[in-house]
């Protein structure tokens, strides 16, 4: 098992035939992804690498190839109603690589969303992996292998630090999800160790957190009354200034609020093991499943 | 991005917003003639720097004549105005605005801006006008009234009028607060604001509510759309080293310390500084090279980082994925020759073809020193920048 993404995954992308499109697309291919359809409107009858069949719509190509999940490559000023268009179609799983969309998009976006089936990942996120199975993103696919770790993560290259330090202590990932470092986006830590706590493939999970918001707070929690498995945690920031955005919208102390001390201290008391710094990330995790 | 008041003035009162009237002048004989127009009101000089605490730091003044109003003018102009938010140095003041007075009754707090966990644009209020509104949460939060915008209808009428009863508005007060607020969320909407924020709003003593300060910062993802928005930017007010960076299409932030940081990835950048900090160093900044970094970006970030005059060490912190380490590695080198890197440079790679780059920096003939993971590369560039 693992959880959102399988070998059953029928995975479309809107914006197959943009440049990061076609490129990611043709890496997720190459891992093995089961891709059976690519959207650019205007472009619907020709064919991607010669196999993959472009629809002008979204709606089509779900209809003409059961897909069940979509990833998005779409500009930012288009990426909102690619995501609606998702929604629309009734996909379970929208998976929104795209980074710098308009908050109040993703605002609207959101409101759209309330009440329906689909669940969100992203955007401004690296994608979500099982290995072995499915790449969903733009992670690089060799550094990850089939295990028990789940990993979840708002930024994308410490993912791929917890994902490659799993790897070398010769345990796996059951699936690495990268939720995005957006202040209003689909998944959340909270949704992703709810689904974790039900995965009986995965025996520990790595947390890796930002400072802003206080969505790391929220998952502590509910860890703390309800998760019986080890997690190993880590937040990104704590030497950020007040009031600056690091990089990613979401990133940001304001008003006192969301700095790494408070994030560290919740996880601390949830019983989550904290990792002293992104490179003890294995190590860390090696002693609680010790313990 | 952030605008300065009189912008932030004008695009509201654009929108129905009522604000007092105003002239941004250039010299002492203008604002003398402004403050004329608005006689027999007083007028207010205002400083137009991006940083709140204006008027603690002697940057706002009342002019009780128009000859006061030209006398303030002469102090405030290319005063270094030290508040709060502008850091012990200061800012240079470049512009003032002149502004009629306002008979004040009382002074409230109006500011809309996203509720991260709601995922909605949100009203504060509050009766705690002109004070910071972090202090009055911190300490009153019973004190500060929210409503949550549903982006589809927008600020009902009953939402804004729960407000201003809440706030103990009577009589006109309260039309004229609906009419304010309902006018300030459509501009918020419209303009892609990520924050509104009028403190202090005031009610005069015939009960016009009105903005006597106005903050608005702008969505930086939507500034595509709004091109006269963007217009509108003052990079006297930026950091000149952020300014170059935005150029570069690099993420970069400007700290105090001696360490310059190149890192690929925000959240990867964010632990570089904090690990830099737990080897007992101080990071110079925060680097984002982004996703695709090739030799023409970590060259403007290589420049950007030698710009500043205390970075003593670079240390680069590279995790590989899509992006092979030896593609990396010969942008490192040739960046480093074309600088003429003279501070020592620490280089941790991971990932993709790590081999490769590893043997490509050793080969290399520049004095680069390797680092097997970021706990060491942290320890080491402390020690080299002494």
């Amino acid at each position: 098992m693992s959880i959102l993404v399988n070998k059953d995954t029928r995975l479309v992308c809107q914006g197959i035939t943009g440049s990061a499109g076609s490129f990611h697309s043709k890496q997720m291919l190459a891992y093995g992804t089961n891709l059976v359809a690519g959207v650019t409107p205007g472009k619907g009858g020709t064919k991607f690498e010669d196999k993959v069949p472009v629809f002008d719509t979204l709606a089509q190509a779900v209809k003409e190839t059961r897909a069940n999940a979509s990833v998005i490559f779409v500009p930012p000023a288009f990426a909102a109603d690619a995501i609606l268009e998702a929604v629309a179609s009734g996909l379970p799983l929208v998976v929104c690589i795209t980074e710098g969309i308009p908050i109040n998009d993703m605002v609207r976006v959101r409101r759209a969303m309330a009440g329906s089936p689909t669940r969100l990942i992203g955007p401004n996120c690296p994608g979500v992996i099982t290995p072995g199975e499915c790449k969903i993103g733009i992670m690089p696919g060799h550094i990850h292998r089939k295990g028990r770790i789940g990993i979840v993560s708002r930024s994308g290259t410490l993912t791929y630090e917890a994902v490659h330090q799993v790897t070398q202590l010769g345990l796996g990932q059951s699936t690495a999800v990268g939720i995005g470092g957006d202040p209003v986006h689909g998944l959340g830590f909270l949704d992703c160790m709810k689904l974790f706590a039900d995965d009986r493939e995965t025996d520990a999970v790595i947390l890796i957190g930002e400072i802003g918001g206080g969505e790391e707070e929220d998952a502590a929690a509910w860890i703390k009354s309800n998760y019986k498995k080890p997690v190993v945690g880590f937040i990104a920031g704590a030497t950020a200034p007040p009031g600056k955005r690091m990089g990613h919208a979401g990133a940001i102390i304001s008003g006192g609020k969301g700095t790494a001390h408070d994030k560290f201290r919740a996880l601390r008391e949830a019983g989550v093991q904290i990792a002293s710094g992104p490179h003890e990330l294995g190590s860390t995790l090696k002693s609680v499943l010790r313990a | 991005m952030k605008i300065h008041e009189y912008q932030a003035k004008e695009i509201l009162r654009g929108f129905g917003v009522a604000v007092p009237r105003g002239k941004l002048v250039q010299s002492a004989e203008e604002a003398v003639a402004a403050a004329k127009e608005f006689a027999p009101k007083v007028s207010v000089v205002k400083a137009q720097i991006h940083a709140g605490g204006r008027g603690k730091g002697g940057g706002v003044k009342l002019a009780k004549t128009p000859e006061d109003a030209g006398e303030h003018f002469e102090k405030i102009m290319g005063m270094q105005l030290v508040t709060h938010q502008t850091g012990p140095s200061g800012q240079k003041v470049r512009k003032v605005y002149v502004e009629e007075g306002s008979d004040i009754a009382r002074e409230l707090y109006l500011g809309v801006t996203l509720d991260r966990a709601s995922g909605r644009n949100t009203f504060m209020a509050s009766s705690e006008g002109g004070m910071e509104i972090e202090e009055v949460a911190a300490n009153h939060p019973e004190k500060i009234l929210r409503a949550s915008i549903d982006p589809v209808v927008g600020l009902a009428g009953y939402q804004a009028r729960d407000l201003a009863f809440g706030l103990g508005l009577t009589g006109s007060a309260v039309n004229s607060f609906v009419k304010f607020a309902t006018a300030m969320y459509r501009a918020y909407d419209a303009i892609d604001a990520s924050i509104v924020e009028i403190n202090p709003l005031v009610v005069t003593k015939q009960g016009e509510v009105l903005a006597l300060d106005a903050k608005i910062n702008l969505d930086d993802n939507a500034l595509f759309r709004h091109k006269e928005l963007a217009a509108l930017r003052d990079p006297d007010e930026e950091d000149p080293r952020e300014a170059t960076a935005k150029e570069h299409d690099l993420s970069y932030v400007g700290l105090e310390g001696n360490i310059g940081c190149m890192v690929n990835g925000a959240g990867l950048a964010m632990a570089t500084m904090d690990m830099i900090k737990l080897a007992g160093g101080q990071p110079a900044n925060f680097l984002d090279v982004g996703g695709g970094a090739d030799e023409e970006k970590v060259t403007a970030a290589f420049k950007l980082l030698l710009a500043d005059p205390q970075v003593k060490a670079v240390l680069v912190n590279i995790f590989g994925g899509i992006m092979k380490c030896d593609v990396i590695a010969a942008g490192i080198i040739a960046a480093a020759k074309q600088v003429h890197l003279a501070v020592p440079l620490v280089v941790r790679l991971e990932g993709t073809n790590v081999e490769q780059g590893k043997a490509l920096l050793a080969s290399s003939g520049l004095a680069i020193i390797p680092a097997d993971d970021l706990g060491d590369a942290a320890r080491k560039a402390v020690k080299a920048a002494g």
